[in-house]
């Protein structure tokens, strides 16, 4: 995403001073439309985002991806000894257990919001948008938790689910009766628990995302349809979702990353163990925290960058696509 | 130190020989070595430590004024007051030296320790003793005191001083505090009940066989952090297989694959059934109000559960808090009364950039943390941390601090607690924190393959 950004930007600022310099001296001659000051601010343009883009993005990047070759534990310079080879990945493959239960973990939140978390949010949308009374409360009401930081969702949903003195437990009576439900502890519902919480947040934040794109839509689009007789959910399926297509886009990728970066709820509640543990925590809890295995943790995140170069170069592609 | 009549009243002390009781080795020691020392010295060590002795002296390393800055992970409220309570004291009998203190919860702090001291650290930090504190100083991240602690030594006993000493023989850290592992109950509840102490497993077994008829949950438990549980792996192990083993496996040279090993489990597994209902869900606090709310008959903890019962606002409460320490198993290593008994220390960073500056300050304040009298300080608002100075004034301890120094005093082995006593990361929430969880999650297994995962983790961590 960032890339794209950068990456544009410079591009149209190329054409701007390109076209005042053709006004000027194109005539006289033909090989440099540019003039000297033309050519330095073009290379400060390019240059400094370029190179921004460089030391914060693609530096770190490929120091992952040579430290995911090291045993380096984050302390002192990384020397030859350091160097494992492909030792981290084969245990990462083949001895470390909590790698492919935090793959899976992923691929749920990603199945989860896929397929709950954002097309509920769409519902949400649509209804808005027809104007039912009370519509600005309710958008509100949706629309709060998603201003709070995902943190601060995790801890809120920790008093929700905590099995004794929880919310949940003792408002369904679980307390007294002494059938606890161990929302965060049990392994089989904790990961689904969190999920709840996240989608919280995550319906509002596609539903404001949606009902922007569905106030833009040509009203007379739909005039057009009721007259040609199509009903509500044709309307919607038939005309106004194709025309929501760049919406759509953006509310695919927003998905994908929210599930690749799935972290916050998950660590607050437990750090990441016992059901809850995920591709991004795996890799704090080894590079991060006191134990600083920055090597093993850094085979983690390329694996992972791996993953999300998936969706973002589905993106680009498409982005490409559309502006050529 | 700033106060002149305090000096004077130390000079007068100072006459009691300390030489004599050194250790045996001074160099190459191996943390294994380290380890036992802690655990005999203890014995002479705690006993000693009811006598009182002397303080230190101005050795001119310090200074007075000026300013100096500290790291704290104590964010507990009470563990803060008691912080705050040290330092204005510091403040007022040091020249009016301002300590900046920067407070980090607890667990953040831990786990950006190493980035922590590699960066911008404050002058001085709270840590932990054992192989916590050896790490870092082993990778030059910690300023030796050696100047410090020869002023201080005679105020602690031979198992503190062993505690303290880096892998290159080097004092790194001035213990302030510490508190046993027992098992904690109301001593209410149980009279109503007719409870006795139980000193064998099976007594055990019996006595929460009962309270689970009572109506009462026999033995809270609360693992949602990870860590509580390896406090009962810790004593069981021992208790089962002795000390040495214990801190063998732990250190990586016994393997986790060993019938020893499965043993515990195994054991382990039989009391596992009187557990809290949802115990993975629960922090430990919420298994101290079961105990404090009288619905759970006893809680393996740390004497910082009676900071629980303070919190509560309630005396009478405290008051009624007790504990034994955890039963005999029918080994011959039911006689070293083995027991975890973490200690707390202060220490110097090395990479402050204000340390070059502050040394004097910041060494003036580690003094200070070595008396008795500031430690009661802290002690007064954290009842769960001990004093470790020997003229720590101990004749205002509550029952209940005065059985936790015994029982220390009586082991003839003391532990650090399993993540002191072993790597971070393989303690760690994706190492021994979640493996412990999944035994929980059903204790009756065959442990063959989690063995198996415990000791491939191991065998992948890199060389420290």
């Amino acid at each position: 995403m960032a890339n794209t950004t950068t990456s544009l930007a410079p591009a149209r600022a190329t054409k701007e001073p390109e076209a005042g310099a053709l006004v000027a001296r194109g005539r006289k001659r033909r090989y440099t439309l540019l003039t000297r000051q033309d050519k330095i601010l073009i290379a400060l343009m390019v240059g400094v985002p370029l190179a921004l883009d460089l030391i914060l993005i693609w530096g770190p990047t490929l120091a992952s991806v040579v430290l995911s070759f090291t045993n380096w534990q984050g302390i002192g310079a990384v020397t030859g000894k350091n160097f494992v080879g492909f030792k981290n990945y084969q245990f990462l493959f083949t001895g470390y257990t909590l790698f492919w239960p935090a793959f899976t973990h992923n691929l749920i939140w990603l199945a989860w919001l896929t397929f709950v978390a954002t097309p509920l949010g769409m519902f949400f949308a649509v209804l808005l948008d027809r104007d039912m009374r009370g519509t600005r409360i309710y958008q509100s009401v949706f629309f709060l938790p998603v201003v709070l930081s995902l943190v601060v969702v995790g801890f809120i949903w920790e008093l929700q689910y905590a099995p004794t003195d929880g919310f949940i437990n003792n408002a369904f009576g679980l307390v007294k009766s002494g059938r606890l439900i161990d929302w965060l502890g049990n392994p089989h519902i904790n990961l689904f628990a969190i999920l709840v919480a996240a989608s919280w947040r995550h319906v509002g934040y596609i539903m404001i995302l949606y009902l922007a794109g569905l106030k833009s839509v040509d009203p007379s689009l739909r005039e057009a349809a009721r007259v040609d007789g199509a009903t509500e959910v044709q309307t919607f399926f038939r005309v106004v979702l194709p025309v929501m297509a760049p919406i759509n886009v953006i509310i695919v990728v927003v998905t994908a990353i929210e599930a690749l970066r799935a972290f916050d709820i998950a660590f607050i509640i437990n750090q990441g163990k016992n059901g809850l543990e995920l591709l991004s925590i795996l890799i704090t809890n080894n590079s991060i925290s006191e134990a600083s295995l920055v090597g093993f943790g850094s085979a983690i995140a390329v694996i992972l960058l791996l993953i999300s170069l998936v969706p973002i170069v589905a993106f680009l592609s498409r982005v490409m696509r559309t502006l050529a | 130190m700033g106060d002149s009549r305090e000096a004077k009243r130390v000079r007068n002390r100072l006459a009691l020989p300390y030489a004599g009781a050194e250790l045996p080795m001074n160099l190459d020691l191996s943390r294994r070595d380290i380890l036992k020392i802690a655990g005999y010295g203890s014995l002479a060590a705690f006993i000693a430590a009811c006598g009182g002795g002397g303080t230190s002296n101005n050795t001119g390393i310090t200074a007075t004024g000026g300013s100096m800055s500290l790291g704290s992970y104590n964010t507990d409220p009470n563990s803060k007051k008691g912080t705050d309570a040290i330092v204005s004291a510091f403040t007022a009998a040091n020249g009016g030296t301002k300590v900046k203190v920067n407070t980090v919860d607890h667990g953040t702090f831990q786990n950006q320790i190493s980035s922590y001291l590699q960066g911008t650290p404050e002058d001085a930090f709270t840590w932990f003793s054992g192989h916590r504190m050896r790490f870092f100083a082993d990778k030059g991240l910690a300023t030796p005191i050696d100047d410090v602690w020869d002023a201080v030594k005679s105020n602690y006993t031979e198992g503190f001083a062993a505690s303290i000493k880096g892998n290159d023989g080097k004092a790194y850290a001035v213990p302030t505090d510490y508190y046993p592992w027992a098992v904690f109950y109301r001593k209410d509840v149980w009279s109503q009940h007719g409870y006795q102490v139980p000193t064998t497993w099976d007594a055990l077994k019996a006595l929460a066989a009962q309270m689970k008829k009572d109506g009462l949950i026999p033995i809270a438990f609360a693992d949602k952090d990870g860590w509580p549980a390896q406090g009962t792996f810790d004593i069981i192990n021992l208790r089962l297989n002795g000390y040495d083993f214990h801190t063998e496996l732990l250190t990586g040279k016994q393997k986790w694959t060993d019938a020893r090993v499965t043993a515990v489990y195994k054991k382990w597994s039989e009391i596992t059934q009187y557990y809290s209902p949802a115990f993975a869900g629960l922090t430990w606090e919420q298994g101290a109000d079961q105990l404090l709310r009288k619905q759970a008959g006893m809680y393996l903890l740390g004497l910082f559960v009676s900071d629980e019962f303070k919190a509560s606002g309630s005396q009478a409460d405290l008051d009624q808090l007790d504990f034994f320490p955890f039963p005999d198993l029918g080994t011959q290593y039911d006689a070293e009364k083995a027991l975890d008994a973490p200690i707390d220390v202060f220490m110097l960073t090395s990479k402050s950039p204000t340390l070059k500056n502050d040394l004097g300050q910041a060494k003036a304040f580690l003094e200070f943390m070595a008396k008795g009298s500031t430690q009661v300080l802290y002690w007064q608002n954290a009842p769960g941390s001990i004093p470790t100075a020997n003229d720590a004034d101990t004749s205002t301890y509550p029952a209940l601090t005065k059985k936790a120094v015994q029982i220390v005093s009586s082991a003839k082995r003391i532990t650090q607690y399993f993540d002191r006593d072993s790597r971070p990361d393989f303690s760690g929430p994706n190492g021994m924190q979640g493996f412990l969880l999944k035994f929980l999650a059903n204790p009756k297994q065959d442990t063959t393959s989690l063995q198996g995962q415990m000791q491939s983790y191991w065998d992948s961590l890199p060389p420290e």
